[in-house]
C-alpha cells in the first residue's frame, strides 16, 4: 500500500491537464460545438503558461494568462463555426496544427529553462485521512480546483437555468431560438470558456506538473481528451474517471522507466494512451445507444435561423 | 377588411412582404386578429402560411410591411421580443428539446427564471395551468417519452406558461386523433373566451367551419379575402384558396384482389430508443389490393415500414414474399424480389438530396443492365431511363443534372414516386405519400397510386390522413403502440369514431 499512495497520487496530477481539457470540451460541446484543436490549444496554454511564470514568476500569472490565451482561440474557433458557419472539423484541425506550430515557434527560445511551479497545499482534516488524504488531499491548487470544476458543471449542467439553456442550444437550437434564446450568444460564450479550460489543461502541465516547456509536450493528450468526451457520455463525473485512469497508468510507467526495467522506453510511453483507449472502447461496447442519446442532437451543425428545411 | 367589433384589433399586419432568395413568400398581405377571436388562417401547402405567422413571431422578419400591437407599431427582432409582447406560436414541429423534462422546457427562454431552477415551484405552476385548460401532463417526464399528443399538450402549455395575448397554432391537428383533437378546441374555446386571440393555421375545411369566427385564406403569398366564418361555405372557401375549384376525390375502381402475395406474421422489431416499436404484428397483403395503416406517427409505423423493405432487422417473426422468407436479407434483396418503398422523409431517406436527377432515378438499379456495366455506369442509358420518369410522372425540373434538393415538395415526391412505380412493383411500401402536397399534387398521388393497384400491385399505405386512407384502401389496419388494433374490410362503411377510438388505443369491442 505504502508503495502504491505516491503513485495513485502522482496519477491524480498527471490527469489533471486530460481533465481541465476534456472538461472544457464538455462544455463546448454540450453547447453544440464541436472543438477538436484540443492539442493546438493545450500547447498555446502550456507555452503561455510557462513564459508568463517565467517572466513574472507568479504561476497564478501564467495560469490566468494561459486561460486568456484559450479563451481567445476559442473566440476565433466560435467566429469561424458559430458566426460564418464553417466546417467545425476543419476548423478544429487547423487549431490544432497553428497551435502545435506557433508555440514551437514562439517557444524556441524557452527550452531547456526551469521555473519553481505551484508548492502543494495540504487541506487541514482531510488529508489526514487515511490513504485518500495522501492521493487527493495534499496536491496543488490547480487540483483541487479541478474537483470543484467537476461537481459544480454537474450541479451546472443539471440544476440550474444558464446550464439549462447551455443544454438546449446543443440540442434543439430551433427551439431554444423559437423560445427566445440568443443561442448563437451562448453557444460562443461556452465555446470561448470551454477552450479557455481545455488551454488551462496545457498550462498545468507546463507550470505545475513538468515546471518547463518542450515542444509538443502535450504529446497528444488533447486527443485523448477529445475521445474521452465521447467516452465519457458528456459526464464530467465520467470524465475524471477516464482522465485518472490515464494518469495512473502514466504514474506506473513512469515509476517502471525510473526503476529501470528492460521493457524499452518508448514501449512504456505508449502506455497510457493504448491502455486508456482499450479500457475505454471496452467499458462503451453495447454502451453505442447510450452515446448516441447523451450527444448533444445538433453537435458540430451550424444554426441559422432564416433557413428552411 | 376586418369588420371589426368597434375596438382595436389586437395585433395588425399591414403590407407584409418576405422573400426567400429570390421566392416571394408573403406579398403585401393584411392580416389581423382581435380578442377573443379564433381567426382560421387557410391555404395550400406553399402558400406563406407559415411564413406569415413566423414573421408574427419574430422568426423571419419581413422585408416590407409591418405589425400593430393594440394599434401600436412594434419590431419583433426575435421571437424573445414576441413573447415579451404576448405573442405565443405552437409550430408543427413543436418546438421542443427532446432530452429535457417537460418541466425544463417550460420555463426555458423564460426570462426571471433564478439562476437556481425552483423545480417545485414549476412544476407547481404548471400543474395549476394544465389543470385550468385541462391538459394533463407528467411535468418530470422527459419530452422524448411522450406521444405526439403529449408533446402538442406540452408545446401549449410552454406558451400559456408565458402568459400569451395571442397564440398561433401551426396546423395542430393533423399530429392528433379525432378524440385529441377534439379536446384540443375545448382548449382552444376556453382561450377564445377569455379574451386570447388565437390563429388557427389549417387546411382542413371541416374544422375552419365548425371551430373559428372568422377565415383569412391565403393564395400564392397574398391575402385572397378575409370572411367570417359564418357567413361563407366550405366551397366558397376552396375556390378562395385554390383560386378554381379543385377536389381531392379519386375514382376506385372495383377490383377483385388476386393471390396473397406479402405476408407478415408475428413480426417484433425494435425502435431507435431500444423499446420494443413493433410487436406481434401480422398481416397479408393480395395482389391489386392496398391496405391502408391508420394511427397517430409515432405508434411503430416508422419501424414497421423499415422493417418490411430489410432495412431494420427483426426480433422475431416472419417476413415472407411469395411464400419465400425474406427476414434477414439485404435491402437490395428486398428490392430484387420487387417489394419497393416510398419513404415518408423523402430528402433524407428517399432521395440522395445533393444528387441530381439522373443519379437518383437509377439509384435502385446502378448494380444491373442496361444501367450497370461492371464496375462502371452506362449514363446514357441512366439519363434515358430519368427522363422517362420525369415525363411518364410530369415532373417539372430546370434540367435532368438539377440537384433533387432543389426540387419543390411536390415534384420531389413525383419523382420519387416514378422512381418506385416505373419499376412495376409488386409490392409497394408507402409512407405519408401526400404530406406536405397541395391539393393538385395530392390527387395525383392518389391516382398513381390507385394505378398501381390496378396493375397488380399489393399496397401498404401509411398515412395520417384518414379522409386519403378511406379514398385508397380495401381494408384499413390501426396501428397503437406498436400493435394492431384492428383490421376492418369495409373501411368506407365504419364510422370516423370507431377509427378513431382505436387510433386512441381502444380494444376493438369497447369500439
Amino acid at each position: 500500500m505504502e508503495t502504491l499512495i505516491p503513485i495513485l497520487a502522482a496519477a491524480v496530477r498527471s490527469g489533471t491537464p486530460i481533465l481541465y481539457a476534456t472538461l472544457g470540451e464538455i462544455v463546448t460541446e454540450k453547447a453544440g460545438i464541436m472543438n477538436i484543436g484540443l492539442e493546438g490549444i493545450m500547447l498555446m496554454g502550456a507555452l503561455t503558461g510557462f513564459s508568463a511564470t517565467l517572466s513574472t514568476g507568479r504561476p497564478w500569472l501564467g495560469l490566468s494568462a494561459a486561460f486568456a490565451v484559450g479563451a481567445c482561440l476559442g473566440l476565433i474557433h466560435a467566429f469561424l463555426s458559430v458566426t460564418l458557419g464553417s466546417n467545425q472539423v476543419v476548423c478544429g484541425l487547423a487549431m490544432t496544427m497553428f497551435g502545435g506550430g506557433a508555440s514551437a515557434l514562439m517557444g524556441r527560445n524557452q527550452v531547456g529553462m526551469t521555473i519553481k511551479g505551484m508548492a502543494p497545499l495540504d487541506i487541514p482534516v482531510l488529508s489526514e485521512l487515511p490513504i485518500l488524504g495522501r492521493v487527493f488531499f495534499s496536491q496543488d491548487i490547480m487540483v483541487y480546483i479541478s474537483f470543484i470544476l467537476v461537481f459544480f458543471l454537474v450541479f451546472f449542467l443539471r440544476c440550474t437555468r444558464p446550464g439549462m439553456d447551455l443544454r438546449a442550444v446543443g440540442d434543439n437550437p430551433r427551439a431554444a431560438d423559437a423560445m427566445g434564446l440568443p443561442v448563437a450568444r451562448i453557444r460562443c460564450t461556452y465555446a470561448i470558456l470551454g477552450a479557455g479550460l481545455v488551454a488551462l489543461g496545457g498550462a498545468y502541465m507546463s507550470v505545475v506538473y513538468n515546471k518547463f516547456w518542450a515542444e509538443s509536450m502535450t504529446a497528444g493528450r488533447g486527443w485523448i481528451a477529445v475521445a474521452m468526451v465521447i467516452f465519457a457520455v458528456w459526464n464530467p463525473m465520467r470524465a475524471a474517471l477516464g482522465a485518472y485512469l490515464f494518469g495512473g497508468v502514466d504514474a506506473f510507467q513512469l515509476r517502471l522507466q525510473a526503476a529501470g526495467t528492460s521493457v524499452p522506453t518508448p514501449l512504456l510511453m505508449m502506455l497510457p494512451y493504448i491502455l486508456t483507449i482499450l479500457v475505454l472502447v471496452f467499458i462503451s461496447i453495447g454502451k453505442g445507444r447510450k452515446i448516441s442519446l447523451s450527444a448533444p442532437s445538433a453537435l458540430g451543425v451550424p444554426f441559422y435561423r432564416e433557413e428552411r428545411d | 377588411m376586418t369588420e371589426g367589433r368597434g375596438a382595436v384589433p389586437l395585433v395588425e399586419m399591414r403590407g407584409i412582404t418576405k422573400r426567400f432568395s429570390g421566392v416571394t413568400a408573403n406579398r403585401d398581405v393584411n392580416f389581423s386578429v382581435e380578442a377573443g377571436e379564433v381567426h382560421a388562417l387557410l391555404g395550400e401547402n406553399g402558400a406563406g402560411k407559415s411564413t406569415l405567422m413566423n414573421i408574427l413571431y419574430g422568426l423571419y422578419r419581413p422585408d416590407e410591411g409591418r405589425i400593430f400591437l393594440d394599434g401600436k407599431p412594434v419590431i419583433f427582432r426575435t421571437p424573445r421580443d414576441a413573447i415579451a409582447a404576448g405573442i405565443g406560436m405552437v409550430h408543427q414541429h413543436f418546438m421542443l428539446v427532446h432530452t429535457h423534462t417537460v418541466w425544463e422546457n417550460m420555463i426555458l427562454g423564460v426570462k426571471d427564471t433564478p439562476f437556481v431552477l425552483p423545480k417545485k415551484k414549476i412544476i407547481n405552476r404548471i400543474a395549476e395551468i394544465s389543470g385550468h385548460y385541462g391538459l394533463q401532463i407528467d411535468p418530470s417526464a422527459m419530452v422524448w417519452q411522450l406521444s405526439t399528443g403529449e408533446q402538442q399538450r406540452v408545446a401549449l402549455l410552454q406558451m400559456l406558461y408565458r402568459n400569451v395575448r395571442v397564440l398561433i397554432l401551426d396546423e395542430p391537428t393533423a399530429v392528433l386523433t379525432p378524440q385529441e383533437s377534439v379536446r384540443l378546441f375545448e382548449t382552444i374555446r376556453r382561450m377564445s373566451g377569455e379574451g386570447h386571440g388565437v390563429v388557427f393555421i389549417s387546411h382542413k375545411m371541416r374544422e375552419v367551419m365548425s371551430e373559428t369566427h372568422k377565415v383569412t385564406a391565403l393564395r400564392r403569398g397574398e391575402n385572397a379575402g378575409t370572411v367570417a366564418t359564418s357567413e361563407t361555405t366550405e366551397e366558397a372557401l376552396a375556390e378562395m384558396m385554390m383560386g378554381r375549384k379543385v377536389t381531392l376525390d379519386v375514382n376506385r375502381s372495383r377490383l377483385n384482389a388476386g393471390k396473397t402475395l406479402f405476408e407478415v406474421r408475428n413480426i417484433r422489431v425494435l425502435g431507435d430508443r431500444g423499446v420494443e416499436a413493433v410487436s406481434e404484428v401480422s398481416f397479408s397483403i393480395k395482389q391489386n389490393e392496398i391496405l391502408g395503416l391508420a394511427g397517430v406517427a409515432g405508434n411503430g409505423q416508422q419501424e414497421l415500414c423499415e422493417a418490411l423493405v430489410g432495412l431494420r432487422p427483426l426480433l422475431s417473426g416472419e417476413i415472407k414474399m411469395n411464400g419465400c422468407r425474406m427476414e434477414g436479407s439485404s435491402p437490395r434483396r428486398f428490392i430484387r424480389e420487387g417489394i419497393y418503398y416510398i419513404p415518408s422523409d423523402r430528402k433524407g431517406v428517399g432521395m440522395a438530396s445533393g444528387m441530381d436527377i439522373v443519379s437518383n432515378s437509377i439509384i435502385k438499379k446502378y448494380w444491373s443492365k442496361p444501367v450497370g456495366h461492371g464496375a462502371f455506369i452506362d449514363w446514357r442509358n441512366s439519363a434515358a431511363c430519368a427522363k422517362r420518369i420525369i415525363e411518364d410522372f410530369d415532373v417539372s425540373a430546370p434540367s435532368l443534372h438539377t440537384p433533387v434538393r432543389n426540387l419543390s415538395g411536390g415534384n420531389l415526391q413525383k419523382l420519387l414516386m416514378g422512381r418506385e412505380l416505373s419499376e412495376a412493383p409488386k409490392v409497394l411500401i408507402v409512407m405519408h405519400p401526400t404530406w406536405g402536397l397541395d391539393v393538385s399534387a395530392t390527387r395525383y398521388v392518389r391516382e398513381q397510386l390507385l394505378a398501381a393497384r390496378e396493375n397488380g400491385s399489393a399496397t401498404l399505405l401509411i398515412s395520417e390522413d384518414l379522409d386519403e386512407l378511406l379514398a385508397l384502401s380495401d381494408r384499413l389496419a390501426v396501428m397503437f403502440k406498436g400493435k394492431f388494433m384492428g383490421l376492418l374490410d369495409d373501411p368506407a362503411s365504419v364510422p370516423t369514431e370507431k377509427i378513431g377510438l382505436l387510433m386512441a388505443g381502444a380494444p376493438v369491442e369497447a369500439a
